[in-house]
């Protein structure tokens, strides 16, 4: 495996929700170590486009390669093993657990790197006073650092995060993406779903845009123009 | 000083229905199955139990190393094979599965053990008692109570303390998202199947000690598992446990009275329990399916 094999590479994805089609054919690599944001409108297609990566979602066809290997077929709890976690949507947290019960349930597959409870809580101050609390009690921002946590508690090599920002605070934001930062300098490659377009192009080294289930726009974060992207996100233009 | 030995007598019958609902209340918590044959899973452990104890000569109790594991296997095997396919096919598939199974259980029962109702060997264990005063208590009754308590708490603490639990607990919260953080649900359900059937088989062999049997003695037994759950709340073991108490007290308590109306007034409590408070006596004031009850472990 060569360091410029992408991590991610994803092929023509037919994705469906009984007969409604999410994905049309979606194509998308991510190289090791790289930030990618995801970006659209609602009901774009990011949040099936994460879930198929993480294999909550089976593509009707195309597939899903990872360090090389065809993972279209395996469940998530392989996925995981292998190094992929997601932070899904709307934290989705279990509600009757404690904090460090929901961190520790995100490690029963982990892969070979993964995070002691100690390093997460170092990473996350804001919950390490809270691991014995019921994780319905925490505040929306503490809420979604147990998410991430719990994701890293897996372990991953690759991390998707889907809508990390929404409906916080946005000095809550700003401390989650200081742990993201820290995080790729630590060689974690992350795909990201970000609804504010200009933390979504700084944060980021590649950027993809989906428009009702295609990708209208696909570049490096600093050679696509904000108009380019804002044309590609409501489908206006040649793109 | 007969109202506190009915007393007395109804909290260790309370026991062993608390020992056959829990198996019931695990299921449907985590797996969201109402598994209508439970009694007749019960009943088979009794089955299970005669046939170990006649071919081997020994009281019952001496083959629970082997029927336990027996019926632990039984339950992963059912699961894996037969109710984890049904769930596939939404909530209802599992209710008309377990039906089937339980019509099928209560026929083959009879065709291989006759409808002739029959009671376990229970050893030196079966007509030994003790007196406190005026109270008199048998040991066999105490003995399936406190293996109620322990099989109970043993299993509270594994769900609140062990890795495994935490699993049961999450998929009972969310199973969608279990399955996302790398649950591999499957295992996970299998096993909690066979801790219902191995419980339940416990259950049946008390039973089967303590009265007699017969093919189609599973239904009765499932309605009172039933019950226990509901009056208990469902997902909470020490609600099932009370629950189970009521029951016996109320049963035991009324028959005093008179014996007809014994088991009607144990409906009547659950029926009164279902106006009142929908959810069970343990988990507040939210009707069931509201309930993230396996949560209240922790």
């Amino acid at each position: 495996m060569t360091q410029d094999q992408p991590l991610l590479e994803i092929t023509g994805l037919d994705v469906f929700y009984g007969d409604f089609q999410a994905l049309f054919g979606v194509s998308m690599s991510v190289s090791r170590g790289s930030v990618t944001s995801l970006v659209g409108a609602n009901g774009a297609g990011k949040t099936t486009l994460l879930r198929t990566i993480a294999g909550a979602q089976a593509p009707a066809r195309g597939a899903v390669r990872y360090a090389g290997l065809d993972i279209t077929a395996d469940p998530p709890y392989r996925r995981i093993s292998r190094g992929i976690a997601l932070v899904p949507e709307g934290r989705k947290l279990f509600p009757s657990l404690t904090v460090e019960e929901n961190i520790q349930v995100g490690g029963v597959a982990a892969a070979s790197g993964s995070w002691p409870l100690e390093r997460i809580y170092d990473a996350f101050p804001m919950i390490a006073g809270r691991r014995r609390q019921r994780a319905s009690t925490l505040s929306g921002g503490e809420q979604q650092a147990v998410a991430i946590a719990r994701a890293l508690a897996a372990g991953p090599a690759l991390l998707l995060l889907d809508e990390i920002s929404l409906g916080l605070a946005p000095r809550v934001v700003e401390e989650l993406y200081q742990v993201l930062r820290g995080l790729r300098s630590a060689g974690t490659t992350l795909v990201i779903v970000e609804q504010d377009l200009r933390r979504a192009m700084a944060a980021s080294d590649h950027l993809v845009c989906l428009l009702e289930g295609r990708v209208a726009l696909a570049g490096a974060s600093s050679e696509v123009t904000r108009e380019l992207v804002v044309a590609a996100y409501f489908g206006q233009g040649d793109s | 000083m007969s109202w506190v030995n009915a007393v007395v007598q109804g909290i260790l019958l309370g026991g062993q229905y608390a020992l056959i609902a829990c198996g019931l209340s695990l299921a449907f918590g985590v797996m969201r199955i109402v598994n209508l044959a439970h009694g007749d899973l019960a009943i088979c452990g009794a089955y299970l139990g005669l046939v170990l104890s006649s071919a081997l000569g020994v009281p019952v109790w001496v083959t629970l190393p082997l029927l336990l594991p027996a019926a632990f296997l039984a339950g992963m095997a059912l699961q894996l094979l037969l109710l984890g396919r049904a769930l596939r096919h939404g909530v209802l598939a599992p209710v008309l599965v377990t039906f089937g199974l339980s019509v099928m259980i209560e026929n083959l029962l009879q065709v291989a053990a006759t409808s002739d109702p029959r009671g376990l060997n229970g050893g030196a264990l079966t007509l030994a008692s003790f007196t406190i005063g005026s109270l008199t208590v048998s040991w066999l009754f105490l003995a399936a109570f406190l293996t109620a308590c322990v099989v109970l708490s043993g299993l509270q603490l594994a769900l609140s303390r062990t890795s495994w639990g935490r699993q049961v607990r999450a998929i009972a919260d969310d199973l969608d998202t279990a399955r996302l953080v790398g649950i591999n649900v499957r295992p996970v359900f299998a096993t909690v199947a066979g801790v219902a059937v191995a419980t339940a088989a416990l259950a049946g062999v008390f039973i089967g000690t303590i009265g007699t049997f017969d093919p189609l003695a599973g239904t009765n037994t499932l309605i009172f598992a039933f019950e226990a759950v509901v009056i208990g709340g469902i997902g909470s073991l020490s609600g099932t446990l009370v629950g189970g108490i009521a029951l016996g007290v109320t049963q035991v308590v009324v028959g005093e009275v008179n014996q007809a109306y014994a088991v009607l007034a144990v409906h009547l409590l659950f029926l009164a329990v279902l106006v009142v408070r929908p959810g069970g006596l343990f988990t507040g004031h939210q009707p069931v399916r509201e309930v993230h009850g396996w949560g209240a472990l922790g």
